[in-house]
């Protein structure tokens, strides 16, 4: 018997559950948006009434307004869409423990072992819907197939509350006519270089030869074909079974842009801290220092440096960060967002290279490590670099957790 | 159909099992639980609110009260 794979994907997702508390918006346009003034200013998401105004997630809010004149805009209220997403996810842990989230609103189900008691994949998919819809007030869109790809493909296809089954008889009929992009990993990019060359479809895609692909795509050209003829077997990898955690970042879009390097060492601090943190956290320590920057015309570089040692010490990592960015940024353009991010992971009580001043390291140390008791008693800010008092029109919270991110395909 | 949070007195049972007794209505009085007819997890969509319900009989009307989160409301035609 083949594998029976569920691709559960929350319609609207903040959208519902912000009409599910305030039913009085019902049946008004409403988006979720961030903040404006904190220049988060983009629709997060929307609902059915909005969609149909063709209001899209990320839109600008006036871009918005401009489409639909009385739409209602709620600012988001994470805590609670991630008790929902817990909720949804302790639904769908009664039919299966393989669990795979894909983002907050989505998560792939294997359910092969489960059908030899509680039926076909086609009922489960139905169940599942119907108690969300009860239990939890939200609808779900389903897709089940024979592997991860078409079932995320299913759960796309009809929106919103459906079930849609691809099989392994029927999905010639129903996937190949789709447009490229709806595959997996196509994007505006690699759409453009397959329509150039007449790939309009995924059916043209699978009709490719993986060679050929592989000359305009690279070495992704035949992860596509594998996932256009459907052979892809890609297991439903519950988080348990994750790898090792491949790097830690934090990165924020500022209320104001940053024009001088002394506003940049600022925010650099205050990620670096935050980074550092939660590395202690994990017990690991980085190897590589990695600087994201993004400019007022939303073009951004990724750059990155090697350290001598790892560390997890905030001091060693904001240092580094902020020689990254000095050797890479000349303030040409201000800067919008800011990212510094940790990798090549190792064990904290990995062996490396002793330094002269050794000691005085292992002293820092500690001393962060006791910074962090004092922040898990006393909160985030009961501690802070002297260098986080002196911008007052710029954010000082060290956030600790990146709660809502998106998730690879590949792990 | 309205939203009405209410006090509600309960039961903590070793195994972290709540029930519910009694709750304060809106004239101040407290309205003893007669009868836990059901409980279960279910979406209140027409006074808004998500969490477990519980269908109850109180004075022979039947009721349904809902503790999302922490807060204890009924749904009030």
């Amino acid at each position: 018997m083949g594998r029976v794979i569920l691709h559960c994907d929350l319609n609207n997702f903040y959208a519902s559950v912000e009409c599910l508390y305030r039913p009085e918006l019902k049946n008004k346009p409403v988006a979720v948006c961030g903040e404006s003034e904190l220049r988060h200013g983009i629709v997060l998401a929307k609902n059915q009434i909005a969609k149909s105004y063709g209001i899209q997630t990320g839109d600008v809010i006036w871009q918005a307004l401009k489409k639909c004149p009385n739409l209602v805009i709620l600012k988001p209220n994470f805590p609670l869409y991630i008790r929902f997403s817990k909720l949804v996810q302790q639904v769908y842990s009664e039919y299966t423990d393989l669990i795979e989230p894909f983002g907050i609103d989505e998560c792939w189900l294997d359910v092969t072992e489960s059908t030899k008691i509680l039926g076909s994949g086609r009922k489960i998919a139905y169940e599942i819907k119907e108690r969300i819809k009860t239990e939890l007030g939200l609808t779900v869109s389903v897709g089940v197939s024979f592997n991860k790809v078409f079932a995320k493909l299913g759960s796309d296809y009809k929106k919103p509350d459906a079930v849609t089954v691809i099989t392994k008889e029927n999905f010639k009929q129903i996937v190949w006519p789709l447009p490229a992009k709806d595959l997996l990993y196509v994007g505006s990019a690699t759409e453009k270089k397959l329509s150039s060359r007449a790939i309009y479809t995924i059916g043209d895609i699978a009709k490719s030869s993986p060679e050929y692909l592989k000359r305009i795509l690279g070495k992704w050209g035949e992860v596509l074909w594998i996932f256009a003829n459907g052979l892809d077997t890609t297991p439903v990898t519950p988080p348990l079974f994750e790898d090792n955690i491949k790097g830690i970042g934090n990165s924020v879009t500022l209320p104001r842009d940053l024009t001088c390097y002394e506003d940049a060492e600022y925010v650099i601090r205050m990620l670096s801290e935050s980074v550092a943190q939660r590395l202690r956290q994990q017990y690991l320590k980085c190897y590589t220092v990695q600087v994201w920057i993004r400019d007022s015309f939303l073009f951004s570089i990724t750059r990155q440096e090697k350290l001598k040692n790892p560390t997890f010490l905030a001091r060693e990592i904001s240092q580094k960060a902020f020689e990254i960015f000095k050797k890479h940024w000349n303030f040409k353009n201000s800067i919008r967002s800011l990212g510094v991010r940790a990798l090549d992971l190792v064990c904290a009580n990995s062996f490396y290279q002793l330094e002269f001043d050794s000691l005085k390291k292992f002293k820092l140390e500690q001393l962060e490590k006791v910074v962090d008791q004092i922040r898990r008693r006393f909160g985030q800010s009961a501690v802070l670099p002297a260098i986080l008092l002196t911008k007052s029109d710029l954010p000082c919270e060290i956030p600790l957790h990146n709660k809502i991110h998106p998730v690879a395909f590949f792990k | 159909m309205r939203k009405i949070f209410v006090e509600v007195y309960a039961h903590f049972s070793k195994e972290g099992e709540i029930t519910p007794i009694s709750f304060v209505w809106l004239d101040g009085k407290t309205y003893e639980i007669d009868k836990i007819i059901e409980k279960r997890n279910a979406a209140s969509l027409k006074a808004g609110g998500q969490g477990i319900r519980y269908k109850i009989l109180v004075r022979s009307k039947v009721l349904y009260l809902f503790c999302d989160e922490n807060r204890w409301f009924v749904e009030f035609t």
